[in-house]
Formats: C-alpha cells, sequence, structure tokens
C-alpha cells in the first residue's frame, strides 16, 4: 500500500464520518485488514483501542494505524488526509455560511444523520470484540457500555481496569 | 458541566441576539496553548473540556454560541473536536487562529499515541502487555457502544433511530457491505424521512 493509496482512503473516508471520527473504523478495517493485509485483525484492534485509552480526541486511530502501515510518514499522512480538507469544510462553512443563527437546518441534519451514525459505531464496536470469545472479556465489554452510557465516570478508570484485569490473565 | 450534551440539544432555541458582535482577536500562539491543554487532558470525549477552557475560563464565547458551534460541526464530516477547534480558531484568530487552534488541538495526542504505539511495538508480546491490551481492548468497544447509545438517547424518535442504527450495523457487520455505499443509501432516506416529519 503506497503513502498515495492510504492517503486517498483515509480522505475519502473522512468524508463520511460524521457524528463520530470512529464510526467509518470498519471500512478502514476493510482496506487495511482485508484488502490491502498491511496489518493483522489483532495489531488492529490493539492499536485502535491504544488510540481510545490515549488522552486527547479519539481520532487519533487514524495515526496509529497510518504508523503501523508506514512509520511516521504514515501517521502524517493519516492524520492530515482525514482532518486536513474535513478541517478546511469547517473553516469554509464558518467563513461563507451564513453563520447559521436562528436557521434550524442543521438540527434537522443532525437528527437525520444520527440513526446512521448510531448503526456505524455498533458495527464499530462488534468489530473490536468479535475475536474475544473469553466471556470475560465480553462482560467487560458489557459493563464499561451500561457505566459509560448510564454514568458520568470518565473512561480513564475504566481502561485502568481492563488493562490490571487483562495483564492478570483473566480478559 | 455534565449537561453540555444536552445543551448542544438546548441549541435548537434560535438564539435571540447575536453575542458574536466586535470582539478582540485572540493571538494563534494563545489559541494553541489552550487547545493543546486540552488535546493533553482530554479522556473521555473532548466537548466538556473544550467547553471548560473557552467558555468557562477564557470566556471567549457564551454557552448559547458554544454549543451552535458544536452542534454544526457535528454534521459536518470528519471529527468533531477538530472542526471545532478550527471553527472556533478562526471565528476568534482568523486564518492563523484556526491553524494554531487545531494544530495545538492535535499535537499531545499525535505524540503520545505514537510513543504508545513505538512501546506496543516493542512489549507487545509480552503476555502481561498482550493480556493488558485484550482488557483495554474490550473496555474499547464499550466506550464506542455507550457513544452509540448515548447519542440514540439523545434523539426524539427512539424507533427511527433503532431501525435505521440495526439496518446500517447488519448490513456491514453481517452482510460486509461496504460502508459508503450504505451511508449513501440510508442517509437520503433519513433526511426524507425527517424532513416529512417536520413540515
Amino acid at each position: 500500500m503506497t503513502l498515495l493509496q492510504l492517503s486517498w482512503h483515509f480522505f475519502i473516508v473522512s468524508l463520511v464520518a460524521f457524528g463520530a471520527a470512529t464510526s467509518v473504523t470498519p471500512d478502514i478495517h476493510r482496506a487495511l485488514v482485508e484488502n490491502a493485509h498491511v496489518m493483522t485483525e489483532e495489531q488492529f484492534t490493539g492499536l485502535f483501542a491504544m488510540s481510545q485509552a490515549a488522552p486527547g480526541t479519539n481520532v487519533m486511530f487514524v495515526t496509529v494505524l497510518g504508523w503501523q502501515v508506514a512509520g511516521l510518514a504514515g501517521a502524517l499522512t493519516t492524520t492530515l488526509s482525514f482532518l486536513g480538507p474535513t478541517s478546511l469544510i469547517a473553516l469554509s462553512v464558518e467563513r461563507f455560511g451564513t453563520r447559521y443563527r436562528n436557521a434550524k437546518w442543521h438540527i434537522s441534519i443532525r437528527r437525520s444523520l444520527a440513526p446512521v451514525t448510531v448503526g456505524l459505531l455498533l458495527s464499530t464496536g462488534y468489530l473490536l470484540q468479535r475475536n474475544a470469545i473469553s466471556p470475560a472479556g465480553i462482560g467487560l465489554a458489557i459493563a464499561a457500555t451500561c457505566v459509560l452510557t448510564w454514568s458520568k465516570l470518565t473512561p480513564l478508570w475504566l481502561t485502568a481496569i481492563g488493562a490490571a484485569l487483562g495483564a492478570a490473565g483473566y480478559v | 458541566m455534565g449537561n453540555v450534551a444536552s445543551m448542544v440539544e438546548a441549541a435548537e432555541e434560535p438564539a435571540a441576539h447575536s453575542s458574536s458582535a466586535a470582539r478582540a482577536p485572540v493571538s494563534p500562539w494563545r489559541l494553541a496553548r489552550t487547545f493543546a491543554l486540552v488535546g493533553l487532558c482530554a479522556f473521555g470525549g473532548v466537548m466538556p473540556w473544550v467547553y471548560r477552557a473557552v467558555v468557562e475560563k477564557e470566556k471567549w464565547l457564551d454557552e448559547r454560541e458554544f454549543a451552535e458551534v458544536w452542534s454544526v460541526c457535528m454534521i459536518l464530516p470528519g471529527a468533531t473536536s477538530t472542526n471545532v477547534a478550527a471553527t472556533l480558531g478562526y471565528r476568534l484568530g482568523g486564518l492563523r487562529g484556526a491553524t494554531g487552534a487545531t494544530v495545538g488541538l492535535l499535537t499531545p495526542p499525535f505524540v503520545i499515541v505514537l510513543i504508545m504505539a513505538v512501546l506496543y511495538k516493542q512489549y507487545g508480546a509480552l503476555p502481561a502487555v498482550h493480556g493488558a491490551v485484550r482488557g483495554v481492548t474490550a473496555v474499547a468497544a464499550g466506550l464506542v457502544f455507550a457513544t452509540a447509545l448515548k447519542l440514540a438517547k439523545s434523539q426524539p424518535r427512539k424507533w427511527v433511530v433503532a431501525i435505521f442504527a440495526v439496518t446500517a450495523c447488519v448490513a456491514i457487520s453481517i452482510f460486509h457491505w461496504p460502508l459508503m455505499g450504505v451511508v449513501g443509501a440510508l442517509v437520503p432516506i433519513s433526511l426524507i424521512m425527517e424532513w416529512r416529519a417536520v413540515r
């Protein structure tokens, strides 16, 4: 996979990332693991999980996946290709848009996109867990889902608990 | 701070006045520093951290304006947080401000995830590290599921969300249809349904 191909794929997929960048993970997985075979299933899920445990925006998964393909050049390529053009789009909306004041279009569009985004996120979660055959791993994922949905706890603590349980060989 | 998510929904009430009248420009370096701190500290969703920095601490904009910006950036493609940094950076400090805010937001996590990736490559074969990553993966899956559920909970017509979400998920995960095609087919249908519902 050349840097140009890598760049093109991350650029295209960034254009359908609405609401949550992680929602397009299944398509990136298909390109990198299933089609180009530039990393294993385990490397993909491991790197993805690590990027979610790191501080800052959750979009950094594109950075580590690029790094796995082509080192620092790959990391810069995927990050800039995914975030560069979309940032310019946001900038253009701010610069040339009509300041969307008293307009309701963005609420309608958000309500239309949200159901699809929810589905893509479910696919992403499934992708991360489908190879986890251990009941403890599945239990941990379900527990984390419930805690993070219905409480205000930061994921940091759960990540630490997950890492500790895993290191001790329970997951 | 916990009700920021509901605040974005509250942006549905149109603003009575324009709060973005004349304001002093913010220097690109100040924006870069502010957003770098967010990038460094933010765990579990960047929004509350950006809110705390730009609304509560710096008072660069009010709650309503923040909620509007976030709401619009959510529907734009890409990463919401980066879109917000670009938008706010531009509004507060022009093109240089936008660059400062975006680069500031991304640089600390960029360096941190790469260090983590290098360590993972180095020590990933150790049983303890291997196990720890499995544990973290389970929590990461939970985080993604929770993001989906919270987004679903914020929507007015839950059954519409359920139908579309299950359709998209089955098409992609079970039938392995291309994500682009699934999004391209479902979004227009969803837009039409929303348009008919509000008409």
